[in-house]
């Protein structure tokens, strides 16, 4: 197992190498560079612009130029934001976009799979047909639908919790509940419904049949015999419930101003601001990666059926 | 003829339905037997006939819905199992009364070691601390011949071939030291060549242990060198029951002669093409209340078509329900005089 892991981190580096040159290259395809604007500078100040960032020169050194500057860990000077450079925008703005995120995964595992098996337990009564149907809701509407309707209800007609915000400012703890059920409802939908048919599946097995004719008691089965084996495709969701509240988060963010990294995500896409584009593509693939990486850790531990050759 | 203090099992009536969108089918429709101590009992039939779900009534583990035990008692030493609370149940189940299953790749939790999966049912019935239940898991496995045992309880079940899993389900079955196993099938999914293996393991450790068995098969073959009894069922009902010898020698319902005359024998001429009954087994759904095998007989009368048969009882335990057989009024037993008078009156409705 743990050959099987070190295997499989050392495999990480080639994914994420692969998705910075392609990012890189299509952001140099792209029309526009991050200093073309309606007024036309002087030539001369546009070329000594140019070749302060080394846009000067063939596109082939400057992913030289870029890589190498990656690897000693600095993303590079923001083109449009003088005073700081990448590192510090997206140093500064990280740690709450993985906070929103950590949250709002944990949230959506852990209510989603009780849903499951409550409803799995209780099939064909009000309480599944109930959360089945709350999670039919979380699939089919998408969260810049959800967000703008909990604001609307809850912000602003009931006045429950404040329209936008963030938990170091006047409203504190109370501006993360939207959010939160914003980016955490979808992948909770689809986590309570992958829960509730794999266990109705895994309850129709073969082997939980011998469970039973050994005259184990039904909560022991459960625990024991069912939820290990029901637990694999709710795990190996995990891996698309990640990427999906990394660009959930971005558009939550917008919608209620949380100071993450969506707001350069989007600013710097806006602006052509390359470095600041690449940083944040960066992180958000390195992110997507590990999750996955970790997921794959936990399938291998949860299913012996995997070999580690 | 028979001890009746000998009797452990005796069933009586049994009926179990299920429920599904074309109709109720009568999966079970009036099953009586009994189960002596030590005693090897065989259940033959098509697939489809009742084997399982018989035996699955038994320790009531039907799936329901869709399925339903509508009547009958099963009386083990004296007790209805069927009117027993839960727990009361499982307190039977995997300890004085286990099952071994069909298809030994699917019938252990893939998910959990072997060590696990014994270790938890003999602290659960007996007596045991951890320590003391693995010793008894391995000393099971080494019963059964699983060559290191000690070293090979913590694998997983994919890691052994499918005989060894299903030397693993009897050492399951038997680790509590059961009254009754009950193996449906258990070398159908195996090789032929482990089938004799598995087999011989089973007659072995339960006359050593003097555990009563319950073999389902469908073929006749694999009953014939196992059992002292025999019942042969059809849809859903046990149309002949014998002891093995008088059954093989003089059958009597010619649904058991077709059965006997196409088993495959090493003294035929090779070349001559096996027998095979004629029509398919019945449709369980709506089924008249005649002889659901009229349509595929060769001596349809027509009775057969109108009435289902009643139990002809040669007086020294050999039933036939085949009206070739009329039975005699002084020919009742006992064991079947209740089950007969149902079918009487829901013949009459
Ligand atoms: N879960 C179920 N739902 C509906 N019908 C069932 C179910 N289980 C068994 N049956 C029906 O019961 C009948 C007897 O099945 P079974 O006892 O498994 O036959 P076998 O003799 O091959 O063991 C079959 O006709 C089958 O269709
Ligand atoms: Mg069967």
């Amino acid at each position: 197992m743990t050959k099987y892991i070190i295997r499989r981190f050392i495999g990480l580096f080639p994914t994420i190498l692969v998705i910075i040159t392609i990012s890189f290259f299509i952001i140099r395809a792209a029309p526009g560079g991050p200093f073309d604007s309606e007024k036309t500078l002087p030539k001369q100040i546009q070329e000594n612009i140019e070749k302060k960032y080394h846009l000067d020169e063939p596109v082939i050194k400057q992913y030289a130029r870029y890589m190498l500057s990656i690897i000693r860990g600095d993303l590079g000077p923001s083109y449009r934001y003088k005073d700081q450079d990448v590192n510090y925008y997206i140093a500064k703005s990280i740690p709450n976009s993985l906070f929103l995120g950590a949250i709002s995964m944990i949230i959506a595992v852990v209510f989603g799979i009780t849903a499951g098996m409550i409803s799995a337990l209780r099939q064909n009564t009000w309480i599944d047909y109930l959360s089945m149907s709350v999670a039919v809701i979380g699939i089919t509407i998408p969260l810049f639908v959800t967000g703008p309707v909990l604001v609307y209800f809850f912000a602003m007609k009931l006045n429950w919790f404040p329209t936008s915000g963030w938990i170091t400012g006047r409203y504190g703890w109370t501006t993360l509940v939207l959010p939160v059920i914003t980016l955490s409802f979808n992948n909770f939908a689809y986590i309570a419904r992958l829960t509730r048919a794999s266990i109705l599946e895994i309850m129709r097995s073969d082997f939980i049949r011998t469970a039973r004719a050994k005259g184990l008691k039904t909560s022991v089965i459960l625990f024991r015999h069912v939820l290990k084996g029901a637990m694999l495709p709710v795990v190996s969701y995990l891996g698309p419930a990640f990427s999906a509240v990394l660009t959930g988060s971005v558009v939550v963010e917008t919608i209620f101003r949380v100071p993450g990294m969506g707001k350069f995500f989007i600013q710097s896409a806006l602006n052509r601001d390359y470095t600041l584009i690449l940083g944040t593509v960066i992180v958000y693939s390195v992110i997507l990666v590990i999750m996955n990486f970790i997921v794959d850790i936990v399938y291998a531990y949860l299913d012996p059926r995997i070999s580690y050759k | 003829m028979i001890d009746r203090n000998d009797v452990i099992l005796k069933v009586d009536n049994l009926k179990t339905h299920f429920r599904t969108d074309e109709g109720i089918v009568k999966a079970v429709d009036g099953v009586s037997f009994s189960l002596r101590k030590g005693e090897t009992l065989g259940f033959v039939g098509e697939s489809g006939c009742g084997k399982s779900v018989t035996n699955l009534s038994l320790m009531k583990l039907i799936p329901s819905p869709p399925g339903r035990i509508v009547d009958g008692k099963v009386l083990f030493h004296d007790r209805d199992i069927l009117k027993m609370k839960e727990n009361e149940i499982r307190g039977i189940r995997g300890n004085k009364i286990s099952m071994i299953f069909q298809d030994p790749m699917t019938s252990l939790n893939p998910f959990l070691k072997i060590s696990t999966q014994l270790v938890e049912t003999i602290i659960l019935h007996q007596k045991k601390n951890e320590k003391e239940s693995r010793k008894r898991a391995i000393e099971m496995l080494e019963l059964v011949g699983i060559p290191a045992p000690a070293k090979r309880i913590d694998s997983y079940p994919h890691q052994f071939s499918g005989g060894m899993r299903q030397r693993v389900m009897i050492a399951m079955a038997l680790s509590c030291n059961p009254e009754i196993l009950i193996a449906d099938e258990p070398t159908t999914a195996l090789d032929v060549t482990i089938q004799a293996q598995i087999l011989e393991l089973i007659k072995d450790l339960s006359e050593k242990l003097g555990t009563a068995t319950i073999l389902i098969t469908h073929d006749l073959g694999v009953v014939a060198g196992m059992c002292d009894t025999l019942n042969v069922m059809y849809a859903g009902r046990i149309i002949e029951k014998s002891d093995v010898s008088t059954l093989f020698s003089d059958p009597k319902h010619p649904y058991t002669i077709g059965l006997i005359k196409s088993v495959p024998r090493l003294d035929k001429k090779t070349g001559q093409k096996l027998y095979s009954i004629k029509g398919q087994p019945p449709n369980m759904i709506g089924m008249p209340e005649c002889c659901p095998f009229h349509p595929r007989c060769e001596h349809t009368m027509d009775i057969c078509r109108k009435k289902y048969p009643p139990v002809y009882d040669n007086g020294s335990g050999k039933t036939v329900n085949c009206w070739l057989f009329p039975a005699e009024p002084g020919n009742y037993s006992d064991e079947h005089k209740s089950a007969d008078e149902h079918h009487m009156t829901g013949g009459a409705v």
